[in-house]
């Protein structure tokens, strides 16, 4: 079941429950914590993630800069960063895109 | 060392091999749909079929959301997100030739703030 257009975890794991029925409830949730905690850890890591048919997860860096405290208007010196970044694989672009074949 | 490795298998510029080397001679290797498996046989004991079976439907329920419309919103990690391109003029880049772009959907990812924070903490340790 999703609501309001969007699937949450707790439908992830309800649904997973459903088609791996030989697994409990509870493994079922423990298996999707499990799986979003290693994603996350290998990211923190400075590591890629690479899922064939779905895409993959890297760092992108982000390069320091000025920045400016909204409030007083002073400026703050930015230090460079690195944030997570997806770039979906074939597979997900031509189904979220309803498979119209261009080029 | 030289384990600039590139599969065989690659193909269309999809390198195959996960395995790489860093300009630093660290050797990373890219979490895969294996490796997860792997996790799920050792720490929670699901057999093997049942953990690669299980990492592949786990990535399907994703798909199949986003395909039929609804964003994925993953409390800790991210939310995948639809959005609606509108055509627009574009060029192939070898030819200079001018071809339009169609409407379309895609999926952007918007990490959670918890996950920016570690990847920032990364980033931290990390002397640039």
């Amino acid at each position: 079941m999703t609501t309001e257009n969007s699937l949450t975890k707790s439908d992830l794991i309800e649904s997973l429950a459903r088609s791996q029925q030989h697994l409990a409830l509870k493994d079922v949730e423990l298996a999707v914590k499990s799986l979003l905690e290693s994603m996350s850890h290998e990211l923190a890591s400075g590591e890629r993630i690479e899922i064939r048919g779905f895409g993959s997860f890297s760092l992108h860096f982000r390069p320091p800069r000025m920045g400016r405290n909204p409030k007083s208007g002073d400026a703050v010196a930015l230090r460079g960063k690195f944030v997570p970044h997806f770039k979906p694989g074939k597979e997900l672009r031509d189904r979220v895109n309803g498979d119209h074949t261009d080029d | 060392m030289h384990t600039d490795r590139v599969s065989v298998f690659a193909r269309n510029g999809a390198t195959v091999d996960t395995q790489r080397e860093t300009g630093h001679g660290e050797k990373l290797m890219a979490l895969t749909k294996a490796a997860m498996a792997e996790m799920l046989f050792n720490d929670l004991g699901l057999n093997k079929r049942e953990a690669k079976e299980f990492v592949e439907q786990f990535f399907e329920e994703v798909r199949l959301a986003l395909e039929s419309g609804n964003d994925v919103k993953l409390s800790g990690f991210g939310n995948f997100v639809l959005r609606n391109k509108s055509a627009r003029p574009g060029r192939n880049p070898k030819t200079g030739e001018d071809i339009p772009i169609s409407a379309r959907r895609v999926v952007t990812f918007r990490p959670g703030q918890k996950l920016k924070a570690r990847v920032e903490a990364y980033a931290g340790s990390q002397q640039q």
